[in-house]
């Protein structure tokens, strides 16, 4: 554990001295930013109509505000995650350091833990700063926290599956902007994999649709902690995390 | 302290290091030469449990690189071709990060930090950022890396490769003082490197071992085979080469005298045998006796380049061009 450790703080380190979590950080805050002024604005809007018409429209912020809000978070992460990622690896490779890396007395295992829970937690950073503008919602309205809470921890697991597969294919070459391009590809298609359900209910489709990652979010972004989407997550997260570990070993054997 | 037997590394197409043997005992400190694209990045690559190994085994203080890799990878200190620096990094920063790595902590830590510091002398670009260090910095602080744990082999790859002269000697001499105190493995395409800093030397050619032996009894070999030039003159007059042959080849030990060269009033031969002071001595006194004037009595020029030349074959000559040229400087030298 304690080289994961030092791993990921030398990850953490690096994200910083270079302005990569700066900017992340940045474009995150800004379009998150807007969305959520924009959302804000739709609800005062809908707010103003419904106490125009008269009707007495039930209104939520939890509802109507937070749910799409979050649904928005994690499409800014699609974006971003192929850039977290795309040099965790690919970068060591160009440049040598992976050297000193695999003859250092540390596991495989311990390189590859530490560089995925950098990433994650420079994603985590990003849900803070998102956080920073749901605090508003607490200062002037009343929502409830709970649905919130699982929301993020959804968030969170979704980002890890998509970071364990980016830092997956960031082993597979030693060039970033390929790293980045193909995570971004499939990131996108585990998303639109979904769509299928629309017209079609083969098994197939079935299977297709339960791959991606967007199903399993529904209920998290309802606040519904379901257990199936959970597993689903986790056990994506391993299975990036177990093909990178694979592919560091052929490396080994290949180099 | 290593143990090397019957290594082989195949990839898809060829072998770059074919069933090599052999062994390094403790405190020594061994140069790797062969031309480049001999397999010596392998091999190293190989016993610091970069590279798998197709066959054969190779052991490090007792462990098998591929049975215990993390006993091995803790007694090893490893720069490679290119020193492994994370450029964004300061220097005192990547050494205490390579240090925690390597199982250091706390005080531990911060003593040998300093110490490498200070034994690599970078200390004064301890708060530097190692993108912006010149060639030789990097290479300083790539040593340093390699001995922060002070590990007991050394395994070097091409430590003097881009460097300036000034910065090949100083780096030489680092490596030198660093011998007392580990087994040192140092891979070259550069002679001379050999004949100062080695006490042994494994020559591999083509994935192949050619020579394996102490630099010493390498140069000795080269001298007992080798020859000797005499350049004779005449005082007055014209010289007589073929009286000069005569009495050269009946001198004791002389088995072959050949006329490189001849002239009216002086001839070069080359005299083949056993070069011993004797010999040297009875040739010098054959000639002032006769008359003649002795102008020139040299061992005919051997070093290790020739017989990593021999060794290694004419091919390897015009790949590496730049050897014979550094070599010649430094056998001036």
């Amino acid at each position: 554990m304690r080289n994961v450790w030092i791993i990921c703080k030398k990850e953490l380190r690096s994200y910083f001295v270079s302005p990569i979590a700066y900017i992340l950080l940045a474009l995150f805050a800004v379009i998150f930013g807007f969305f959520f002024w924009n959302a804000v604005g739709v609800f005062i809007f809908m707010g103003m109509e419904s106490q125009l018409r008269g009707e007495m429209f039930p209104m939520n912020v939890n509802e109507q505000v937070i749910r799409p809000l979050v649904s928005n978070a994690s499409v800014i992460g699609l974006f971003l995650i192929p850039i977290i990622t795309m040099r965790l690896f690919a970068e060591e490779k160009r440049t040598g350091t992976i050297e000193l890396l695999a003859t250092s007395p540390v596991h495989d295992a311990e390189i590859i833990l530490g560089k995925w829970l950098a990433s994650l937690l420079l994603y985590a950073g990003m849900l803070l700063l998102a956080a920073l503008n749901f605090l508003w919602l607490f200062r002037y309205g009343n929502p409830d926290w709970k649905p919130l809470a699982v929301a993020y921890l959804g968030l969170l697991l979704q980002a890890g599956a998509l970071l364990a597969i980016g830092v997956f294919i960031s082993t597979l070459t030693r060039n970033q902007i390929i790293a980045g391009a193909v995570t971004f590809a499939i990131c996108l298609l585990l998303w639109v994999l979904e769509w299928v359900s629309g017209y079609e209910s083969a098994t197939w489709a079935q299977v297709l649709s339960y791959l991606s990652v967007l199903t399993h979010f529904d209920s998290f972004g309802k606040g519904v902690l379901s257990s199936k989407d959970a597993v689903y997550y986790v056990s994506l997260i391993i299975a990036g995390l177990f093909l990178t570990a694979r592919s560091m070993e052929s490396l080994r054997w290949r180099a | 302290m290593i143990t090397v037997q019957q290594l082989t590394k195949r990839y898809a197409r060829n072998t770059a290091v074919d069933h090599i043997s052999f062994e390094v005992e403790k405190g020594q400190i061994v140069g790797f030469l062969g031309p480049n694209g001999a397999g010596k990045t392998t091999t190293m690559r190989i016993l610091t449990c970069f590279l798998p190994p197709s066959s054969g085994t190779a052991k490090v203080a007792g462990f098998d690189v591929l049975e215990e890799p993390l006993e091995v990878k803790r007694r090893i200190g490893y720069l490679p071709e290119t020193p492994p620096l994370y450029l964004e990094m300061r220097t005192g920063e990547y050494l205490s990060f390579v240090g925690r790595l390597k199982g250091l902590s706390g005080n531990e830590l911060r003593q040998r930090v300093d110490y490498v510091l200070d034994r690599c002398a970078i200390a004064d670009v301890k708060d530097k950022v190692l993108g912006k260090l010149s060639k030789g910095y990097r290479q300083r602080v790539g040593l340093a890396q390699a001995i922060i744990h002070n590990p007991d082999v050394l395994i070097l790859d091409e430590p003097t490769a881009g460097l300036d002269p000034k910065q090949i000697n100083e780096t030489r001499d680092l490596i030198k003082s660093l011998s007392g105190d580990h087994t040192i493995i140092l891979s070259t395409h550069i002679l001379p490197e050999v004949e100062q800093t080695c006490e042994r030397v494994i020559i591999i050619n083509r994935g192949k071992l050619v020579a394996t032996d102490s630099v010493n009894n390498l140069q000795n070999r080269a001298r007992g085979a080798g020859s000797v030039l005499v350049e004779v003159a005449a005082r007055n007059g014209a010289l007589d080469a073929a009286a000069v042959q005569r009495k050269f080849e009946r001198i004791p030990g002389v088995t072959r005298v050949v006329c490189k060269d001849s002239d009216a009033n002086f001839s070069t031969f080359e005299v083949e045998g056993k070069t011993d002071r004797t010999m040297r001595g009875d040739l010098a006194r054959a000639v002032v006796e006769a008359g003649w004037d002795l102008n020139e009595l040299r061992t005919a020029a051997v070093s290790l380049e020739e017989i990593f030349l021999q060794l290694t074959g004419a091919e390897a000559a015009a790949e590496s061009g730049a050897v014979p040229a550094e070599a010649g400087a430094a056998a001036k030298a």
